[in-house]
C-alpha cells in the first residue's frame, strides 16, 4: 500500500498553497510587465478547466490575463451527425455501450438517453474493456460508441488489437487534438497569444508534435499537467514566453510528457486508426481531426457492419431552444457561458440544451457546477 | 431566496436526490394546502422532523422510507440504514433519546428469506445500539416487478426539552462536521457501478444520537443548528441551513476531514466528496465561544474522533457556500441529481 | 476528458497490474504503457489503462522546474516574488528538497 507520505510526494506537493501563492504572485507580476490588457491565452483541455474551477484558480488569476477555454472537451465537439449515428443504431435495436458523458448529448433528434427512455438498449461503461466484457457475456451485437481524444483512443486501439469477440464493433467518434489548434490559431478574430497544451494528450503524442505549429504560427505552446501548481506554473511559463517574444514549445509536465511521447501507444493508435478530416461541433471542419478505423479493421467498424439509417431521425424538428445555444462560440473561446441567455435558466445539467452543459468537461457544466466566476473577495476572513 | 424551480411534467430521479429539485417538489406539491400545526415545527419548516409541544417539553416525530441498491454494502445494509436514519433525524432535532420506533416492510414476491433474516438481525442490532426499541410494524408483499426487492419504512418518536432547528445560524457561528465526509456514498457507488475498486471504502452508517447528546450537553443553547448531511452530502445540507438561516458560509477545504480511501476514490472518479452522502455524520452550527467545547465533546466519542471546525457563517453571499481551497476560492454548489463517475 | 491519476503498482500479471491509488486498489491494463513496469513503479491511469510509467525522479524534476521558475526572476526586478521565495527558503534548505526522499 502507498503511504500518505508517498501520496504527499506525488500529488500533494502539487497542491501546496504556499508554492501556489508564489506562482500567483509571479504570474501577476509578469502579466503586468506586458503592459497591456487583456492578454489572452487558451487552454485546449476540459481537464484544465476542471482543475481551474475545482481549486478556485480563476479567483486568483490576474485581471489582465484572460484564460480562454478552447475546444478541449471531446464529448462537446462530437458532431451532431455522429451523435445521430449512435442514436439511430440504438433505435434500430442494436445495443450501444458508451461513456456516461455521452448519454445526454443532444443530436438532431434527441440523445442516447432519450433513445433509452424510448426502450433502446444503451449501456454506460467506464472503460472500453467493460464493453468488450459485455460482448463476451452475450450473443447480442454490442457497439462501443467511442469518444475521447488520442489519450482515450489508445485504450480503444488496445482492445481492438487484442481481438475482441465477433459481436463487438466500434463506432468511432475519437478526435485528435493537434490539428484543431491550427484552426483556432487561424481564426480571423482570435486574440490568443499562446496555448496551454493538454498534458495527458501530450503524454501520448509527445511535446515534439507542437514544434511545427510554433514554427508556423509564432505562438508559444506550454505543455502543462492538471494539479493546481501544474496549471499555475504552465501559465507563468506561457506569459514569460509571450513577454520574451520567444515562441517555442516548453514542457512543464516532464513527469508525464517527453519529446517523443509514448511510442508504444502511438504505434497501436496509428495501427488501428487513421486521421480523417471532419466537422467538430461548433468549431469548423478540422483536417485530420477525426480518428476513424483503418480498412484492415473494417470488420470491427460499426459504420460498415450496420446500415445506419439516419433519415428516420430527420422527421423530428430540433427544439427551438437549440437555436439560442452558443456552445459553438464558447468552444471556440469567443464567448463565456454567462454570455448565453439560456445558461442556468433553460439550460441546466439535468435538461441540457447544448453539449457544453452535458459533459463533465464541458465549460458550461463546469461553470454551473463550480459557480462560474463570481466576485468572491468580499467574503470576510474569519479564522475559525 | 425563494426557489422557482419548476418540477416539470413527470417526476424523475432528481426529485429524490436531496437537492434543489427535491425541495421544489416538496414545496410545490406536498406543502400545498397543508395546515400548519397550531404550535411547534411542522411540514412547512422542511426540517428533519416535526416538533409538537406537550406540556413543558417537545414531542419530536419523524419518518423515513429506505430503498438502496444493493441492499448489502460495505459497512452496512438497508436494515442498519433504516434504523440509523430515523434515530439520526430525531437527534438532529435535539431529541437524542428515542422512545420508540416503528418499522414497516414491503417485500417483492420471491425475495430470499435468508436476506430478510439477515436484514432483520441488523435492524435489531442497530436498534439496541441506539437504545431505540421497535414497538410496532407492518408487512406487505407485492407482486414480482411491482417493487424492487424491498422497501423499509421507519418512524420514530422522542421527547426533548429544547428543539434544535436547521435554520438557527447567525453571522460568526462556526460550522462543525462530526467526522469524515462522503464515506457512505462512495462505498455504495463503488459497488453499485461495479467499479472494481478494492480497498477500505466503508459506509459510515451508524446511529449518532449518543454522540450528539454529548455535544448538546457540552454546548447547551450555543448549539444553534443541526442537520445530517445525507443525500447531496455536506454541500446540500449547508445550502439548506444557510438559505433558511439567511447567512453565507465560508468553508476551508483543508479542514474538512476525508478518509484516505474517499480521497483516492474522489480523485479516480472525479466526484466531489462534498456532494456525496453520509449516514453517520452531522453538521452543527455553534456559537463561536462554544465551538471548542463542543468539538472536545465530539472528540470524546468514538464516532466523533475526526470532528473538525470547518467554516464560519458570514453576512455576505447569503445562501451561498464559498469554498477556500487554499489556492483560490470558488462556490460550492449543490449537486444536481446523483453524482456519476467522470470517465475520462 | 483525460482524467489521469497516478498510482503505485502492487503486482503485475501479464498485461494487467494491480495498482494502489492511496488506499483504493484497481486493475489497470498495461497494453499501451511506454516502458516495462514492475511492482513499486508508478503509472498514470486513464480509463483503466496505464499510459505512462512515471519515473520516481521525474516528480522531483517537475517540482525543481517550478522552483527555478520562481528563482529566475528573483534578483532582477521582481521583489515581491523574491520576498516570497526568501520566506520559503527561510523555512528550510530549499523547499523543494524535502521531496528528495526516495519515493
Amino acid at each position: 500500500m502507498t503511504s500518505p507520505s508517498e501520496r504527499d510526494a506525488l500529488q500533494l506537493k502539487f497542491r501546496d498553497p504556499e508554492r501556489g501563492k508564489a506562482l500567483v504572485e509571479k504570474l501577476a507580476h509578469l502579466t503586468e510587465s506586458l503592459g497591456r490588457s487583456p492578454v489572452a491565452v487558451m487552454h485546449v483541455c476540459g481537464s484544465h478547466e476542471q482543475a481551474i474551477a475545482r481549486f478556485g484558480l480563476r479567483h486568483v488569476f490576474p485581471k489582465a490575463l484572460d484564460v480562454i477555454m478552447g475546444p478541449g472537451c471531446p464529448v462537446c465537439i462530437t458532431d451532431v451527425p455522429e451523435v445521430d449515428e449512435g442514436v439511430a443504431l440504438a433505435q434500430q435495436g442494436v445495443r450501444v455501450a458508451t461513456y456516461g458523458d455521452m448519454l445526454k448529448v443532444p443530436g438532431s433528434a434527441g440523445s442516447l438517453a432519450d433513445a433509452r427512455a424510448g426502450g433502446a438498449k444503451v449501456d454506460i461503461v467506464y472503460s472500453v474493456s467493460q464493453a468488450v466484457e459485455l460482448a463476451q457475456k452475450t450473443n447480442e451485437e454490442i457497439v462501443f460508441f467511442a469518444t475521447g481524444f488520442e489519450t482515450t483512443a489508445v485504450a480503444t486501439a488496445a482492445e481492438i488489437l487484442r481481438g475482441p469477440p465477433p459481436n463487438f464493433s466500434v463506432l468511432s467518434a475519437h478526435k485528435y487534438i493537434p490539428p484543431v489548434m491550427e484552426i483556432v490559431a487561424e481564426m480571423p478574430d482570435t486574440r490568443v497569444e499562446g496555448f496551454l497544451a493538454a498534458g495527458h494528450a501530450a503524454t501520448i503524442t509527445g511535446w515534439g508534435v507542437f514544434e511545427a505549429f510554433v514554427e508556423r504560427h509564432h505562438l508559444p505552446v506550454v505543455v502543462a499537467g492538471f494539479e493546481p501548481l501544474d496549471v499555475l506554473a504552465g501559465l507563468v511559463r506561457l506569459v514569460e514566453l509571450i513577454h520574451d517574444k520567444t515562441p517555442k514549445v516548453d514542457n512543464m509536465y516532464p513527469r508525464c510528457v517527453s519529446r517523443e511521447g509514448n511510442v508504444v501507444a502511438q504505434q497501436q493508435l496509428w495501427q488501428v486508426f487513421r486521421p480523417l478530416g471532419g466537422r467538430w461541433r461548433g468549431i469548423a471542419h478540422v483536417p485530420n481531426g477525426n480518428l476513424r478505423l483503418r480498412d484492415e479493421w473494417a470488420h470491427l467498424d460499426a459504420r460498415r457492419r450496420f446500415h445506419i439509417d439516419l433519415a428516420r431521425l430527420w422527421t423530428f424538428a430540433p427544439p427551438t431552444l437549440v437555436q439560442h445555444c452558443i456552445c459553438g462560440d464558447i468552444m471556440a473561446g469567443l464567448k463565456s457561458p454567462t454570455d448565453c441567455s439560456l445558461f442556468g435558466k433553460e439550460c441546466l445539467p439535468d435538461t441540457p440544451v447544448g453539449a457544453c452543459m452535458v459533459s463533465s468537461e464541458g465549460t458550461c457544466k463546469i461553470w454551473h457546477q463550480y459557480g462560474g466566476h463570481p466576485e468572491l473577495t468580499r467574503a470576510v476572513e474569519v479564522n475559525p | 431566496m425563494k426557489l422557482q424551480l419548476p418540477i416539470g411534467e413527470r417526476i424523475s430521479l432528481k426529485h429524490g436526490a436531496g437537492g434543489r429539485a427535491m425541495r421544489a417538489l416538496i414545496e410545490q406539491v406536498f406543502l400545498e394546502g397543508v395546515d400548519a400545526p397550531l404550535q411547534g415545527i411542522g411540514l412547512a419548516a422542511m426540517d428533519d422532523g416535526a416538533a409538537i409541544p406537550v406540556g413543558e417539553r417537545w414531542l419530536v416525530l419523524t419518518t423515513d422510507s429506505h430503498v438502496i441498491h444493493p441492499l448489502f454494502f460495505p459497512g452496512g445494509d438497508i436494515g442498519r440504514l433504516s434504523v440509523a436514519g430515523t434515530v439520526n433525524d430525531l437527534a438532529m432535532m435535539g431529541a437524542t433519546e428515542p422512545l420508540a420506533l416503528t418499522c414497516s416492510v414491503i417485500l417483492e414476491d420471491g425475495f430470499p428469506s435468508a436476506d430478510l433474516l439477515r436484514i432483520q438481525k441488523s435492524i435489531l442490532a442497530t436498534s439496541r445500539e441506539a437504545h431505540a426499541p421497535i414497538v410496532t410494524g407492518d408487512t406487505k408483499v407485492m407482486g414480482r416487478g411491482e417493487i424492487d426487492g424491498l422497501v423499509l419504512n421507519t418512524a420514530g418518536v422522542a421527547f426533548t426539552n429544547r428543539v434544535v432547528p436547521d435554520c438557527g445560524l447567525r453571522i460568526g457561528d462556526r460550522i462543525i462536521v462530526t467526522g469524515t465526509m462522503g464515506d457512505h456514498g462512495f462505498a455504495v457507488l463503488a459497488v453499485r457501478h461495479k467499479l472494481a475498486l478494492e480497498g477500505e471504502l466503508q459506509s459510515d452508517v451508524a446511529p449518532i444520537n449518543e454522540m450528539i447528546r454529548g455535544a448538546l450537553a457540552a454546548g447547551g443553547q450555543d448549539v444553534v443548528a443541526m442537520k445530517d448531511p445525507t443525500r447531496g452530502g455536506l454541500a446540500s445540507a449547508l445550502h439548506e441551513m444557510a438559505e433558511k438561516s439567511g447567512v453565507g458560509v465560508l468553508l476551508y477545504q483543508d479542514r474538512i476531514p476525508l478518509s484516505d480511501p474517499v480521497r483516492a476514490a474522489a480523485e479516480l472518479l472525479g466526484i466531489d466528496p462534498l456532494h456525496v452522502a453520509n449516514e453517520g455524520k452531522a453538521v452543527l452550527g455553534v456559537r463561536p465561544e462554544a465551538a471548542e467545547r463542543v468539538l472536545a465533546a465530539l472528540h470524546a466519542h468514538p464516532l466523533g474522533r475526526n470532528a473538525a471546525i470547518v467554516g464560519t457563517c458570514m453576512g455576505e453571499h447569503l445562501g451561498r457556500i464559498i469554498l477556500d481551497t487554499g489556492l483560490g476560492r470558488r462556490l460550492l454548489t449543490e449537486p444536481e441529481g446523483e453524482p456519476l463517475p467522470r470517465i475520462c | 476528458m483525460c482524467l489521469g491519476v497516478p498510482g503505485k503498482v502492487l503486482e503485475v500479471d501479464g498485461l494487467v497490474a494491480s495498482v494502489d491509488f492511496w488506499g483504493v486498489r484497481k486493475q489497470v491494463r498495461l497494453d499501451v504503457v511506454d516502458a516495462p513496469v514492475a511492482p513499486g513503479d508508478y503509472v498514470l491511469n486513464h480509463v483503466g489503462f496505464a499510459i505512462r510509467r512515471i519515473p520516481a525522479e521525474e516528480g522531483l524534476a517537475t517540482l525543481k522546474l517550478y522552483h527555478d521558475l520562481l528563482r529566475k526572476q528573483g534578483e532582477e526586478d521582481d521583489l515581491m516574488a523574491a520576498d516570497v521565495r526568501a520566506e520559503i527558503e527561510a523555512a528550510g534548505p530549499g523547499w523543494w528538497r524535502d521531496c528528495d526522499k526516495p519515493l
